[in-house]
């Protein structure tokens, strides 16, 4: 074994984040076709993105309003006058063979995004919030599945221009936990704005990472490398983790990172390289002449302003400090889109801490197992059912129970519990009765309490919730057994 | 009658049609004759739909007989430029790229001329994807000049002028991206119009350079050509540079003379290069409009010079972007190749005439990284100099006044392997283009060899009702007569 370099190099990552956000507007950026999801091959196009000769693009304003909200949540400047561009290349999947895309004047300009890790709060710039059209889908049919090799290619253009969203990051990140904090606080902003569902395993939300490492204490940037192909949260930290390792590996043993674009294998673990940029592509940009600059009134962008919903990190704040939560509850609540149901169950009279847990445990449970986006239920529902459990009308047990009830949509907790007869037995009369006939079937087990052992009490209290079928208060079945067995009766 | 229906015009048609003197399919009838037995001769059409032509006025007939309501143009057939999209009717933009291409839709200006109840005779050659100025591009074969068969009609609406000279239509439309309607109307003794730049819908045009492209009428006289513009224009929400304004009205003061206006001669386009008898009857026209009444003044446009420079990298520039998405992925003609990459070149290698790809590798060139600034981001400057002397120049004048063209028709083959001397044909007409504004030109007369002459009537930027105003009075002062005449011309109908 060689001893390690006395005064090993120490690296710094320098990391920039790319993010594509899919708006969830109901028709394409530049066409009336809709934009939803999944429909037969080619069935959502138009001559117009199809790039039928002699069609035009339109701007679809929703779409302008949502990058405006994006850019005022994000602190960005909203230029008075931007422009579309087009980005020249030859693409099968690009119908026009050029994207409409905004170059030197984006629509929103530096702003900045906060992100917390266990290192500390860390402000990253935001560079530019740019509007853009998404392509098609290309298909390689064949053995190989790529484009290499291929039989024959088919190519979908349902996708082709989906209004797209690019927020490019300044290099302000310096570690894998720091990428993934931004890309969770960046996501958890666009679904506090409603703008796109923000899949990242559905492509909704794509990111790209630059990553770099530079000597620790420098200020030049060391050559980088953009990853591609992270489908979540943790495999961008996944690969960028891989990323830095292979370029301090590369860097300490006298090597250089090739300025290049990486392909993240999620299965291996590792990235590899996709394509070398030995020049930049030319993309030979130039402003579309079919759009006119894009003009927001100042008056409609005070409106957005004025409008905006209350930002994930000012609600965090509010559930922590007003509700007084924990941070895994309101991480939870946040990631799973619950917080506006919280605050209306508390508004009809739920306690805080109480409906948290509800949703943050069997509401969230169920919404995995449904792969719904928001469960079916009113705050003033989740607050009647606290309601019940509090009156001692149902135990915890049974209150799971009605709530399945109520997701399944069988009505409201209370018609639940009448319907299918949950209500908890808490009628001394009824539930002395069957304590005394569970203590003549087990005389056994009644036995071996008298005689001073405790736990024999368990299966007694057992058989009183068999013959209750489930519904007898557990408190109080206990409290009467141990009223008949060890005070002398 | 047949002769009077062919010679009559689009308001002498109407006015037959409405005294019911005439049904629509006699009047679409005897210009497809027209059309059949002259086109061996001067190729105006890639494609006569005489089925759908002979419908069209069969329904117009019907309707007019049962007392409904019909449109402006209804009976009135009329060439149209093939780069126009006509739903399931090929339009091919004189390419063989685009061969067999059937559209999924009707541009917008086709929509507005059904709904006119005008009759879409066929589609009119032009050169491919209206590069040049004789058609001699149309990968499909040349027109001829009605005037003189054996020279160019000029181009890129060559086909659409050359049928309505060869009196096979009263009305055609072209497009207009550097003169390709002025400059071929000059060379036929039609009337010809470019009109303001967003005033007529570009959605269905297919594009060769954006930015200049505009759509205007071709007709045999001032009032044709105005009662097609009055159908044309209008603002259109599928085109975002598209004008949301009131169209000028071009009709109401028609007549109302040049007494008292003032209008401005281009000192510039009447210097070097230009031919001596373009120069005389130009001149000619001039001293009318004095007699009529107007004040004409000298003016400068110092920069105009420079426009053809500049329309040379900003066209090729857009082209070269807008004819990127003929590949063979999804329409027109496919090469087979091993490679996706290997099936597009080979494509666009055979697909393209010499012109387009000339014009392609320019713009190519002009818009790389490095040279964006010297070339295509200088052009735009340019292009703001100009229309600061046409401002300059309004602030003073009216309309402005030149030549159209510096020479009359050209034989052809004359220009074909000299391309910058065939771009200099656009000289004149250029600055209309690259300021956005309306321009017409109107046959004055005929030089020593017979052949028509053009004055251009320039105006700014939605100044139609007072550039047409002033073409009908001296038209009529003129009193030209569009009949083709020489030795080599072709018959009268």
């Amino acid at each position: 074994m060689t001893a390690a370099p006395e005064q090993a190099t120490r690296y710094e990552a320098v990391i920039g984040l790319e993010v594509h956000v899919e708006l969830a507007t109901r028709t394409k950026m530049f066409c009336g076709c809709a934009t939803d999801f999944g429909g037969e091959p080619n069935t959502r196009t138009c001559p117009i993105c199809l790039g039928q000769p002699g069609s035009l693009p339109v701007v679809n304003r929703r779409a302008v309003e949502y990058a405006i909200r994006l850019g005022l949540a994000l602190g960005c400047t909203i230029a008075p006058s931007s422009q579309f561009h087009r980005k020249n290349y030859f693409y099968p999947d690009m119908p026009k063979n050029y994207q409409i895309s905004q170059y030197d004047v984006p629509i929103c300009l530096g702003g900045h995004l906060d992100t917390t890790t266990a290192a500390g709060t860390r402000r990253v710039g935001i560079t530019r919030v740019h509007m853009e059209e998404d392509t098609g889908k290309s298909l390689h049919v064949g053995t190989s599945g790529r484009i290499h090799g291929a039989d024959y290619s088919l190519v979908d253009y349902n996708r082709a221009g989906i209004p797209l969203l690019e927020v490019v990051s300044e290099p302000d990140l310096r570690s894998a936990e720091e990428a993934k904090a931004y890309l969770t606080e960046l996501r958890a902003i666009v679904l506090a704005l409603g703008i796109s569902d923000a899949r990242l395993e559905e492509g909704s939300m794509r990111c790209d990472a630059n990553v770099s490492l530079r000597p620790v204490g420098h200020t030049v940037f060391g050559t980088r490398a953009e990853v591609k192909n992270m489908n979540s949260v943790r495999s961008l930290g996944r690969a960028i983790t891989y990323e830095i390792a292979r370029q301090a590996e590369l860097l300490t043993s006298g090597r250089l990172v090739v300025l290049e674009t990486r392909h993240w294998n999620e299965d291996a673990g590792e990235t590899s390289t996709l394509r070398v940029k030995e020049t930049t592509e030319d993309y030979r940009y130039f402003p579309d002449p079919d759009l006119v600059p894009l003009e927001p009134d100042p008056a409609w962008v005070d409106e957005l302003r004025a409008a905006l919903p209350e930002l994930p990190a000012v609600t965090r704040h509010r559930l922590a400090t007003t509700y007084g939560l924990s941070g895994e509850q309101v991480a939870t609540l946040a990631g799973g889109g619950l917080v506006g149901l919280l605050t209306d169950a508390v508004e009809a009279g739920a306690a805080p801490g109480e409906a948290a847990n509800w949703l943050a445990n069997e509401v969230t449970s169920w919404m995995n197992e449904h792969a719904a986006a928001a469960p079916p239920l009113s705050g003033a529902q989740l607050a009647e059912l606290t309601a019940l459990v509090g009156d001692g009308t149902l135990s915890t047990k049974l209150a799971r129970d009605v709530l399945t009830g109520v997701l399944a949509g069988e009505g409201s907790p209370r018609a639940v519990v009448d319907a299918r007869g949950l209500a908890q037995i808490s009628d001394t009369d009824e539930l002395t009765r069957i304590v005394d006939a569970v203590i003549a079937e087990q005389a056994e087990a009644a036995q071996r309490v008298r005689d001073g052992n405790d736990k024999a009490i368990g299966a007694l209290v057992g058989g009183v919730m068999r013959r209750s079928q489930g519904k007898a208060n557990p408190q109080l079945v206990n409290q009467l057994l141990r009223d008949r067995l060890t005070a002398g009766g | 009658m047949t002769a009077a229906l062919l010679t009559a015009g689009a308001l002498g048609l109407r006015q037959l049609l409405e005294m019911r003197a005439v049904s629509a399919v006699e009047v679409t009838q005897a210009h497809l004759d027209r059309a059949h037995a002259t086109d061996d001769r001067v190729h105006a059409f890639l494609r006569v739909l005489d089925d759908e032509a002979l419908a069209a006025a069969a329904d117009v007939d019907r309707r007019t007989a049962a007392g409904e309501e019909t449109g402006p143009l209804a009976g009135i057939p009329l060439a149209l430029k093939d780069i126009l999209c006509t739903k399931g009717v090929e339009t091919t933009c004189g390419s063989r790229i685009l061969e067999h291409y059937r559209p999924p839709y009707d541009a917008t200006v086709v929509e507005r001329l059904r709904a006119a109840d005008a009759i879409v005779l066929g589609k009119a050659n032009m050169d491919e994807f209206a590069m040049g100025s004789s058609t001699e591009n149309s990968a499909f074969g040349p027109s001829h000049n009605p005037w003189d068969l054996g020279r160019v009609p000029g181009g890129s609406s060559g086909g659409a002028t050359a049928a309505v000279a060869a009196f096979s239509a009263p009305l055609g439309i072209g497009t207009d991206t550097g003169g390709s309607i002025r400059q071929p109307a000059a060379l036929c003794g039609l009337v010809g119009v470019k009109p303001t730049y967003g005033l007529v819908s570009r959605y269905g045009l297919i594009a060769f350079a954006s930015s200049l492209d505009q759509v205007g009428p071709i007709a045999r006289s001032v009032r044709d050509a105005a009662m097609l513009f009055d159908v044309i224009a209008g603002h259109d929400p599928l085109d975002s540079t598209s004008i949301p304004v009131e169209v000028p009205d071009v009709q109401g003061r028609l007549e109302a003379g040049v007494d008292g206006l003032r209008i401005g001669v281009v000192r510039e386009f009447l210097g070097e290069g230009i031919a001596e008898g373009v120069r005389d009857r130009v001149t000619d026209a001039i001293e009318r409009l004095t007699k009529l009444g107007a004040d004409v003044v000298d003016v400068s446009l110092p920069h105009a010079g420079y426009g053809v420079s500049a329309y040379y990298l900003i066209a090729p520039s857009e082209c070269s972007s807008n004819l990127s998405r003929y590949d063979g992925v999804r329409y027109g003609l496919r090469r087979p190749g091993e490679t996706t990459e290997e099936m597009m070149a080979r494509t666009r290698d055979d697909g393209f005439g010499p012109e387009v790809k000339r014009r392609i590798m320019i713009g190519t060139y002009a818009l790389s990284a490095g040279y964006y600034d010297a070339y295509y981001a200088q052009a735009q400057r340019i292009r703001t100099l100009i229309i600061r002397d046409f401002e300059a120049a309004y602030a003073d004048c009216d309309v402005l006044v030149g030549p159209t063209t510096p020479t009359t028709a050209f034989e052809l083959g004359e220009k074909t392997a000299d391309p910058l001397a065939m771009y200099l044909n656009d000289v004149y007409t250029i600055p209309s283009n690259l300021a956005g504004a309306p321009a017409l030109s109107l046959p004055v007369g005929l030089d020593d060899a017979g052949l028509p002459v053009g004055l251009q009537i320039m105006a700014p930027v939605l100044g139609e009702a007072v550039m047409f105003r002033v073409a009908r009075a001296l038209e009529t002062d003129l009193a030209f007569d569009p009949t083709p005449a020489g030795p080599n011309a072709l018959e009268a109908p």
